[in-house]
């Protein structure tokens, strides 16, 4: 594998890893303030669906102004994903249900609801119309890619690696700092932590337990909405039932990974996007002569977690109150 | 009742003819990707549509969602007097084995993979003889003397199309650089698009620049892929090229709207028989699209080139192996 095929493939791993990033983070700040979020695949594909509906729908009103229907899409992929993190929210904040339940049942409903919406609207069997480049976030290719992108060593990386990702890629690398500085060094962060590991005290502190974990939940929906919009407007080019496959529950895996933590998260979501990308360039290599099934290339992601995180991660512990809805003393 | 009437209906012939259109029941269960997947499942749609235009005559259909529904959506078209239904899909064949037993007296067809009942109609395609034609093409467009194959499910029957393509190609180039990829083991390898582009960039990053892709609704991730990279890409099963105009090569034909229709129609006709049908290149079973949104990427070289080759396979002088036969390719 030549220098420049192992470059192309860290750029694959930066777009694979983008839905998984943003989704990742998302759960971090649910089950920060103690709200555990099986959700995220549910909202990822609502959130995606509403992307590609309203981007389709939008774009012949729009007229000249064609360039704001991703921009719309994305405000009703974050919209939808809210409003499921609320009903998230409501369910096992103000009414102090089973957090693994409600996080199913948001995953059903989301899954189900696109899928007959999209038949009912679009009528292409829960696909939607398929949306044209001014429709979706498309790549930016970055100032002097093409001169620089000749110099050897350093100017495939710019050229590939750097220039060339849509605008969610970048944002999705940003948000990565900003939570850790959220988390770690304001006055938000803290209180979310400490929401998470010991709600009693905050509440003595006198702070309302449920309004901080719903001021999450309100986190958690926005992220969700980028992750799942990536899907449907920016990598990909119209909504397609089930089209998260799962990536929700890998960013959680990641997140576990992880330990909670942001940049650790970040990385087990590149880990999983390299081993993606990495699949799809070794199927039908031959090693010694010998050919290797497609099927140990699929299986390797799931593989090497198990591996991490039987043998090198250590414990994760979750958030001490995670999982337990809050009732305050009286 | 219905087959009283039907069998009367026979016998006195035409004078009874509109008596039997009113009570002719088709019916079709499409597979998972869905009717509108632009490719296999919608070509067997545009086919059943063009008999209900001609004909006025309703058909029901069925979607199936997941692997269970195969059976029951048989069963219950077959109980509800349905007098021909059409399965769609290799896959359905199990069910079919079951259902068709069942239900001795109605009569069922299935592309793409031979049941052996004699109340069955199977209809397969030479895929492997499209393939090697888009094959062709492929090779006479590419640039970098190298092309890419997107398959969906990792099934025989997609190797066929993959061990056909690559033969065209080797046919014109022997030296052609080649690269394959199947984008999954379970059915949902149908309908990831996200995961077909992904496939697809990952071959242009490695120097293809023409992508075969035969994976159902995946596919339509792979044509996108091909847009954005401006790479060139084909289609297959229904004509594709209208998706992106320009960037779209061609597309590998397989006339399943062709195999359907005729099945309702010679059901209604009383002409439908039993047994396998075989439709290849001398039968226009399959072949490859030409049309206006392609017409700039086609040269005459390479017009005349495709014609060459398809005549020599329709005479056998160019054999072109079937992955199916020994499950390998010889390439």
């Amino acid at each position: 594998m030549s220098y420049f095929e192992i470059i192309l493939m860290l750029d694959a791993t930066l777009r694979l890893a983008t839905p998984l990033i943003f989704a990742a983070l998302a759960g971090l700040y649910a089950e920060r303030s103690g709200v555990f979020d099986i959700g995220l695949e549910g909202k990822m594909l609502g959130s995606a669906f509403a992307a590609a509906a309203v981007a389709a729908v939008v774009y012949p009103h729009l007229g000249g102004a064609g360039w704001l229907s991703p921009w719309v899409g994305l405000l009703a992929g974050i919209l939808v994903s809210v409003a499921l993190s609320m009903l998230h929210g409501f369910a096992c904040i103000t009414h102090r249900g089973n957090q693994i339940v409600s996080g199913v049942a948001i995953n059903i409903l989301a899954g189900g609801l696109a899928i007959a919406l999209g038949r009912a609207w679009f009528a292409r069997g829960g696909q939607t119309d398929q949306l044209g480049n001014e429709q979706r976030f498309t790549a930016i290719t970055w100032p002097g890619a093409e001169t620089i992108g000749d110099i050897p060593v350093i100017g495939p990386i710019y050229a590939e690696l750097i220039s060339g990702h849509n605008l969610l890629v970048y944002l999705a690398i940003l948000a990565v700092p900003l939570t850790a500085f959220v988390v770690y060094r304001t006055r938000f962060g803290l209180r979310l932590r400490a929401v998470g590991e010991n709600p009693a005290a905050v509440d003595t502190a006198g702070i309302s337990v449920p309004w901080m974990r719903y001021k999450a939940l309100i986190v958690t929906g926005v992220l969700c909405g980028i992750s799942g919009s990536y899907l449907s407007i920016a990598h990909g080019a119209s909504f397609v039932p089930n089209m998260s496959a799962g990536k929700g529950f890998i960013a959680l895996a990641a997140l576990i990974f992880g330990k909670w933590r942001p940049f650790p998260a970040f990385f087990a979501c590149l880990l999983f996007g390299f081993l993606e990308a990495l699949e799809q360039r070794m199927q039908g290599a031959t090693i010694g002569g010998l050919a290797v099934p497609v099927q140990l290339f699929q299986a390797m992601p799931y593989i090497f977690t198990v591996i991490l995180l039987a043998g090198f991660i250590g414990r994760a512990v979750a958030p001490r109150a995670g999982g337990i809805p809050y009732v305050k003393e009286r | 009742m219905r087959r009283v009437l039907l069998a009367a209906v026979a016998v006195s012939g035409l004078s009874a003819a509109a008596q039997a259109q009113d009570d002719f029941l088709p019916a079709v269960v499409f597979d998972m990707g869905g009717k509108f997947d632009r490719s296999f499942n919608e070509g067997i749609y545009n086919g059943v549509e063009q008999f209900r235009e001609e004909t006025g005559i309703e058909y029901r259909e069925f979607e199936v969602t997941n692997e269970s529904q195969r059976e029951q959506a048989l069963r219950r078209m077959a109980r509800d007097g349905a007098d021909i239904v059409i399965a769609v899909g290799f896959a359905q064949a199990p069910a079919l084995e079951v259902v068709a037993q069942e239900f001795p007296d109605t009569r069922f067809t299935i592309i793409d993979m031979v049941v052996d009942l004699p109340n069955v109609q199977s209809v397969v395609f030479q895929e492997h003889e499209g393939s090697f034609l888009v094959g062709v093409l492929a090779a006479m467009a590419s640039q970098t003397g190298a092309v890419g194959f997107v398959g969906g499910m990792d099934i025989p029957l997609i190797s066929k199309f993959a061990c056909g393509y690559h033969q065209g190609a080797a046919y014109v180039n022997p030296d052609i650089g080649y690269f394959e990829n199947m984008t999954g083991t379970t059915p949902a390898a149908w309908n990831d698009p996200a995961k077909g582009a992904e496939l697809a960039q990952s071959q242009f990053d490695r120097g293809a620049d023409v992508v075969y892709a035969a994976a159902g609704a995946t596919g339509l991730g792979v044509l996108q892929a091909a847009a954005d990279a401006g790479k060139l890409a084909i289609g297959v099963d229904s004509n594709q090229n209208y998706l992106h105009p320009g960037t779209v090569l061609t597309s590998m034909l397989k006339r399943v709207d062709v195999a359907a229709y005729n099945a309702f129609r010679s059901a209604m006709d009383g002409t439908w028989e039993p047994g396998v049908q075989v439709l290849g290149l001398a039968e226009d079973g399959v072949g490859w699209a030409l049309d206006e949104n392609n017409e700039s990427l086609i040269t005459d070289e390479m017009k005349a080139a495709v014609e060459e080759a398809r005549q020599k396979i329709i005479a056998g002088e160019i054999e072109v192996h079937d992955y199916t036969v020994d499950n390998s390719c010889p390439l």
